[in-house]
């Protein structure tokens, strides 16, 4: 996944038919990996915690808000979780913004991130590509690559690319299929 | 009402006491096999490397390089391991990132709390150092250890305070401090430094760490060219903008060959 | 068998039933015991609280009733946060307990969303907090008003939460003694259009802020029933010049502020012997 800085606008990408793209607010989704079961009982109890907060206070939740309650979460039961999320989203006061909640339960802000078994295979693809202050449609483009590229050469990963692409409008949904994915070298 | 334990028949020690050749358990208590035990040491995941410090006149200054890493993987190349607490303390860490963010969290809120006294008193490093050995020490007697290397420093009316704190709540102070690999590469060379001239300069100190992270970097597989230089002195602590160590490959060139 | 009571036995019995607890109304609708400690407020030391354009200001009077009391140790302007500053009027002792909560709430918010926790929010909670302390027979209601400041975002913000556990944004409150003349004098201001910049310029040289001016020159005239007694001002700030911390007023502007006052209290009192 990605997101521009400047514009505020990110996209998200997760893949196969499975929808690991999870809704924990309007403006905010996060990407899952780990254990399905973990991942999707945290997800759960987050979008409850901000539902809560945004009927408390009448106002949409803030991304950091979301990630530092996954977070939370992931760091508390760091030892019986296997939970590597993604959270990222648009909010009034920071535009689009992106966090990636690793393993141990830390917590970062980065420009773009990568997780999943398949993320492996694309650092280099990702370091080398990925420039400060893209357009939507570079953003777009760099995660469809990057994904492609990841799925191609993971075992464990494949078949369709899902994005989000969220923004203060809302977010757009996007699935490219198993058969429409960008092509690459493939000696 | 004869029980069975007051036939002669059936007679033992005492009651419900122990059995000969039986482990004995009070009444009420689990009697559980060990099963009901919990692994709950912790494996870091996403962690630093070496942090150094060294004292100076006047002051003291340590550092620390900004790869998360996970595994071997140099994943998060861009993180501060390095914190402020107040105006006369500094805290840096190796180990695990995770717990360095939860200790920073509960440390801000500690000092929020301090000042929000306003009653003129402010912690010291040296009371922020004693309360650290005791959370670190408390929790791996809990088999819940922080997998972290503290190194904290500042100035403790107006004298500079260096002190070490591993996972296991071991604590000493000293005049030049490193954590993991750096006890083996760059302590040797800060403590030659040291002893020799115990009080460096503010420019001799920072040249000695700059060549430690250099040395560092040629050697330490998880270490990473882009550290934090902090320096706390009478005037307060000065986090430096990310900066790199200068290398030389040099002698690539007269290495040909394996043999 | 009932007592049948006689008509004198009402006279006396009706002021008293009603105000015992307050979980009790009147039969005209209201509830005594929350009445009674807002008159706790209003028999206290009055404290005011303006809100600029670039932060929100505290002043507060402690009146010094005694040679014997030792100064600064009776503060009735406290850190919630580090970026909440609060004054209060009334039963100081409630009010530290108020303090006590606000800070753990604020706590609480860091810890949970990793973020300082809003104004807004926090006036929320503490208005439950106090409106819960009216609805029942076995606590009384807490004998305090407080009013809390921050400057969050760029923007100044100010709420007042009485005894009765009403919370509401302001751009001047005055509570306690002397609120109503404090209040009159609030309102001469333009506080929307007031910066500590051209504070700063208007008053040569010195950081000073008008808004702190002001407050000395409305405390002191309408200290006028008590100004021959000592007292000692309590000057707290929040805003972009402290960069979003409440801190104390700097020694020297404060000095210089308590000037000023000191003056225009001067030449008040000189037009009033003119006059006379």
């Amino acid at each position: 996944m990605a997101y521009d800085f400047g514009l505020g606008i990110r996209a998200y990408i997760a893949n196969r038919v499975t929808d690991k793209l999870t809704r924990v607010s309007d403006h905010i989704y996060c990407c899952r990996s780990g254990s399905a079961a973990d991942t999707q009982a945290v997800s759960d109890i987050v979008a409850y915690h901000l539902d809560f907060q945004q009927s408390e206070t009448q106002e949409a939740p803030l991304v950091k808000t979301a990630a530092n309650l996954f977070r939370q979460m992931c760091y508390r039961y760091r030892d019986q979780l296997s939970a590597g999320i993604l959270c990222a989203g648009w909010d009034k006061k920071e535009g689009g913004q992106v966090y990636s909640i690793p393993l141990g339960g830390m917590l970062i802000r980065q420009p773009f991130s990568i997780g999943g078994s398949g993320s492996s295979y694309i650092y280099g693809y990702v370091d080398s590509v990925f420039k400060p202050g893209m357009s939507r449609q570079e953003c777009e483009k760099f995660v469809e690559n990057s994904l492609a590229l990841a799925m191609m050469r993971d075992g464990s990963s494949g078949g369709v690319i899902r994005t989000a692409v969220i923004t203060e409008k809302g977010v757009e949904r996007k699935v490219i299929l198993g058969d429409k994915l960008p092509k690459f070298f493939e000696g | 009402m004869a029980t069975s334990n007051q036939t002669f028949g059936d007679f033992s020690l005492w009651q419900n006491g122990p059995q000969p050749g039986n482990i004995y358990n009070f009444p009420g208590q689990s009697t559980s096999s060990g099963n009901d035990t919990r692994q709950r040491t912790v494996q870091p995941m996403t962690t630093g490397t070496s942090v150094l410090g060294v004292k100076f006149d006047g002051g003291v200054m340590l550092a620390a390089d900004m790869l998360g890493s996970y595994g071997s993987t140099a994943r998060f190349r861009g993180i501060s391991r390095v914190m402020k607490v107040n105006a006369s303390t500094v805290l840096t860490a190796s180990g695990d990132y995770a717990d360095f963010q939860y200790l920073k969290s509960i440390m801000e809120q500690k000092v929020i709390e301090e000042n929000c006294l306003d009653d003129g008193f402010k912690y010291t490093p040296q009371s922020i150092f004693s309360w650290m050995t005791r959370v670190l020490y408390q929790r791996r007697s809990h088999q819940d250890p922080l997998w972290n290397t503290y190194i904290v420093g500042g100035l403790n009316d107006s004298k500079p305070f260096l002190g070490y704190i591993d996972k296991l709540g071991t604590a000493y102070e000293a005049n030049a401090i490193a954590s993991g690999f750096g006890q083996y590469i760059a302590l040797p060379i800060l403590r030659e430094l040291v002893e020799q001239k115990p009080l460096l300069t503010q420019q001799e100190a920072r040249e000695a760490i700059v060549k430690c992270m250099r040395i560092l970097f040629y050697r330490d597989a998880r270490s990473f060219n882009k550290f934090e230089i902090v320096t706390v002195t009478k005037d307060g602590v000065v986090i430096e903008p990310p900066q790199s160590a200068e290398t030389n490959w040099n002698v690539a060139h007269f290495v040909k060959g394996f043999n | 068998m009932y007592y049948k009571p006689r008509d004198h036995d009402f006279a006396v019995s009706l002021v008293q039933v009603y105000d015992l607890s307050a979980s009790q109304f009147s039969p005209d609708g209201r509830v005594f015991q929350v009445e009674y400690a807002i008159k706790a407020v209003e028999n206290s030391s009055t404290a005011i609280a303006i809100r600029g354009k670039d932060g929100v200001v505290f002043a507060v009077e402690n009146l010094i009733l005694s040679k014997l009391y030792e100064k600064g140790t009776n503060k009735r302007i406290h850190n919630l946060d580090s970026h909440i500053g609060m004054a209060m009027a009334g039963l100081l002792s409630d009010g530290r307990s108020l303090v006590d909560v606000a800070r753990t709430e604020a706590s609480n918010y860091r810890m949970d969303y990793g973020s300082s926790i809003p104004l807004k929010t926090m006036a929320d909670r503490m208005s439950m907090y106090m409106h819960a302390y009216t609805l029942y027979s076995a606590v009384r209601p807490y004998g305090c008003s407080i009013v809390i400041g921050s400057y969050e975002d760029g923007n100044p913000q100010m709420y007042m939460v009485d005894p009765s556990g009403v919370a509401m944004g302001y751009y001047g409150i005055a509570i306690g003694k002397a609120r109503q003349a404090a209040k009159t004098e609030i309102e001469k201001l333009k506080m929307t259009e007031m910066t500590c910049r051209e504070l700063v310029k208007e008053a040569a040289k010195m950081l000073v802020e008008i808004l702190t001016l002001a407050f000395l020159f409305v405390i002191h005239v309408v200290h006028d029933e008590v100004k021959d007694k000592a007292f000692e001002l309590e000057l707290s700030w929040v805003g972009e010049m402290t960069g979003g911390k409440h801190e104390r007023v700097p020694d020297d502007l404060r000095a210089e502020a308590e000037k000023y006052a000191k003056e225009a209290l001067a030449e008040s009192d000189e037009s009033e012997d003119e006059d006379m």
